[in-house]
């Protein structure tokens, strides 16, 4: 009884304090300072068709590099958690026949998916989506992959290749910003050329090539070190 | 038209929340997870956010419901 009575009043006094923002909430009319700057001289300064790119890989391209590291934290910390005894292995669990549908959608689909995650973050600057968004797709379609057939292995050398050159790039392209532009990440080292071209926006679309790849190889690492627990004896 | 459909969807993401926590096989409620972020990259593109939906679609309702059957599994396979 006590127990159920301060549930509830917890529950009173949490409504309490969300009714006060709620009430004293207001739409705004017009964007915020920093939102503003960003839109009337983000084409000129960074010349990235779309906004939310030009934000996330120049103005806070520092928040970005933060995020990428922590994915890959993530997915060192999960290979770290998941390790176990090569005594353990089994080395050909049985598993359920992939379906057909699975088995033929996965050769004819696997290709696609990659083509499609490509082009999100080659077309970073342009179109909706970039270097996150694309790995993920890209993830998706190692996916599929493992999902047709549970015993395929992921090769860990090419993970890891992958995955250290584009992080190095990453870094690279951000130093020589200070060297040869006006700063960390600086969008100034190649030319910003015509707004809405492929090749314009200055080091965005490299740079979000980059990112692309880590994240797929980071996200890739994280399916296939799950999978390949699902090898352990119990 | 565009509240309608932002309603409709918050609704099923309601009713989707619900079963994920108070179904009794493991399996559908994850996959109910997953509508619900299904549903919410709807309503994240009607919000004109694509980038955002984008990611949601792929991460939240495409990687994390496959790694949660995985947990699944080694969990099954444990209690054998």
């Amino acid at each position: 009884m006590i127990k159920k009575f301060l549930i509830i009043a917890l529950l009173a006094v949490v409504g309490l304090i969300f009714f006060d923002l709620f009430n004293a909430y207001q739409g705004n009319e017009s964007l915020g300072k920093t939102g503003q700057y960003y839109a009337e001289n983000g084409a000129a300064e960074v010349g990235a068709a779309n906004l939310v790119t030009a934000v996330v890989v120049t103005y806070r391209g520092l928040d970005t590099l933060g995020e990428v590291t922590i994915l890959f934290l993530t997915a060192a910390i999960i290979s770290f958690v998941l390790k176990f005894r090569r005594e353990d292995f089994i080395p050909n669990r049985p598993v359920r026949i992939t379906s057909e549908l699975l088995d033929s959608a996965s050769q004819v689909i696997v290709p696609i998916i990659f083509m499609v995650g490509i082009y999100i973050f080659i077309n970073g600057h342009l179109t909706p989506g970039g270097g996150f968004q694309g790995g993920a797709v890209i993830a998706s379609g190692v996916l599929l992959m493992i999902m047709a057939n549970p015993n395929f292995g992921i090769s860990h050398k090419v993970i890891a290749t992958v995955e250290s050159i584009s992080g190095i790039a990453f870094v690279l392209i951000g130093v020589l910003g200070i060297v040869l532009g006006s700063g960390f990440l600086s969008n100034e080292l190649l030319g910003l050329g015509n707004l809405g071209e492929l090749f314009s926006a200055g080091v965005i679309p490299v740079i979000y090539t980059f990112v692309g790849l880590k994240v797929g190889a980071e996200l890739s690492n994280i399916l296939g070190t799950i999978s390949h627990a699902q090898n352990e004896k119990n | 038209m565009f509240i309608a459909i932002a309603i409709v969807l918050g609704v099923a993401s309601l009713i989707g929340g619900y079963i994920a926590i108070h179904h009794e096989k493991l399996s559908v409620a994850i996959i109910a997870s997953g509508l619900v972020s299904l549903f919410a990259s709807v309503i994240f593109l009607l919000l004109a956010a694509p980038d955002v939906a984008m990611t949601e679609a792929s991460i939240g309702s495409g990687l994390t419901t496959l790694i949660f059957f995985y947990v699944l599994n080694k969990i099954r396979q444990r209690n054998d």
